[in-house]
């Protein structure tokens, strides 16, 4: 179903994000935020450090299969903050690619009006 | 990054089930979901501070929340998630982080425990986040008419009122178009009388 879309390429929100003034790699991952493994992150060698099975986990989880953070800690039964911070990893080294969910309150009008449009047309077709 | 229109990108949006404990969230959800109803865990600390993170913070008792949803495909680029409240109300952050962004909220009430449902429409309300409710019609239980629950809860005469049946996938889906329309309708109306 997700087969003709193009291939995810990395990252698409920045992976390092200032924290108290100390660089950490913590993106603002929300629990909605979908999760799709790169070309990159499928070859599994390229996975290294100190999490590789949970990454090795996470990279079959949404290879070719789009996930939200909330999906991949409760298949791997870990604790939503721990897998926020194993994603955020695996983003800075471009093994997954982030997608950011379309927020209600920070998107302009006419984006939040096309995403209603859109929603309550697949519901109806539901 | 949301400024683009979502026609084209890979994106998510979201929708909350709230009400009191046991009202039939988990079986709303599973009732329209493509998936099984997951569950998933934050740890919160007492302090509301810290939440959900990695570190213990020292001195302060942590808390594991639980939370489930589910998941509607919309079209291939385009995932809309249904989360549950957790059913403890004093999880405050918890419940912060749910709504952030979301559609809207839909507060299931069972008429035989209208008050479970105050703390939800409190926070919804405080929050400004658009929530329509839903009575949902347990066995043997006498019909309400929408407008005493609409008195009994005292909420404004837009905000939608309606009955359903959590279990009956074609009552949760009209509950859901219900609530999208309605926020599309409020979004409309702002556009032409700003506030
Ligand atoms: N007869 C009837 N039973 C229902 C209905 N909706 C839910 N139930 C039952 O009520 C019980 C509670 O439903 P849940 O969906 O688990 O409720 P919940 O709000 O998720 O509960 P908590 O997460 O524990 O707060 C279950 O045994 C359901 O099968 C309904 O519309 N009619
Ligand atoms: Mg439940």
């Amino acid at each position: 179903m997700m087969a003709e879309r193009d291939e995810p390429t990395g990252a698409l929100v920045r992976p390092y994000a200032v924290t108290r003034g100390r660089t950490r790699p913590r993106l603002e991952i929300a629990i909605e935020a979908l999760i799709e493994t790169t070309v990159r992150g499928r070859s599994a060698g390229s996975l290294k450090g100190g999490h590789v099975r949970e990454h090795q986990h996470i990279a079959a989880l949404c290879d070719g299969r789009l996930q939200s953070l909330a999906e991949i800690a409760a298949r791997m039964q870990l604790p939503l903050g721990v897998t926020r911070v194993l994603i955020a990893d695996m983003a800075a080294d471009g093994l997954v690619a982030v997608y950011e969910p379309t927020s209600l309150e920070d998107a302009p009008d006419a984006v939040g009006t096309e995403l209603l449009e859109r929603v309550l047309s697949g519901l109806r077709r539901l | 990054m949301a400024q683009r229109p979502t026609a084209g990108r890979v994106t998510s949006a979201k929708i909350v089930i709230a009400g009191g404990f046991g009202v039939g969230k988990t079986t709303l959800v599973g009732s329209v979901s493509e998936i099984t109803p997951l569950t998933t865990e934050a740890i919160m600390t007492s302090a509301g501070v810290g939440v959900d993170d990695t570190r213990q913070v020292p001195g302060k008792s942590t808390t594991t929340v639980a939370m489930d949803f589910g998941r509607i495909s919309i079209d291939r680029d385009l995932i809309l998630y249904l989360f549950g409240t957790p059913g403890q109300t004093r999880f405050w952050f918890m419940w912060d982080e749910l709504v952030r962004g979301a559609i809207g909220a839909v507060v299931l009430v069972d008429t035989r425990r209208l008050a479970d449902c105050f703390a939800a429409i409190d926070f919804f309300e405080h929050r400004r986040l658009p929530y329509l409710v839903a009575i949902n019609r347990f066995d043997g239980m006498q019909y309400h008419d929408p407008q005493d629950v609409r008195e009994a809860l005292a909420i404004t005469q837009d905000v939608p009122v309606i009955s359903c049946d959590a279990r009956n996938r074609e009552s949760t889906k009209q509950v859901l178009i219900s609530l999208v329309e309605y926020v599309l309708t409020m979004r409309r109306q702002r556009a032409v009388a700003p506030a």
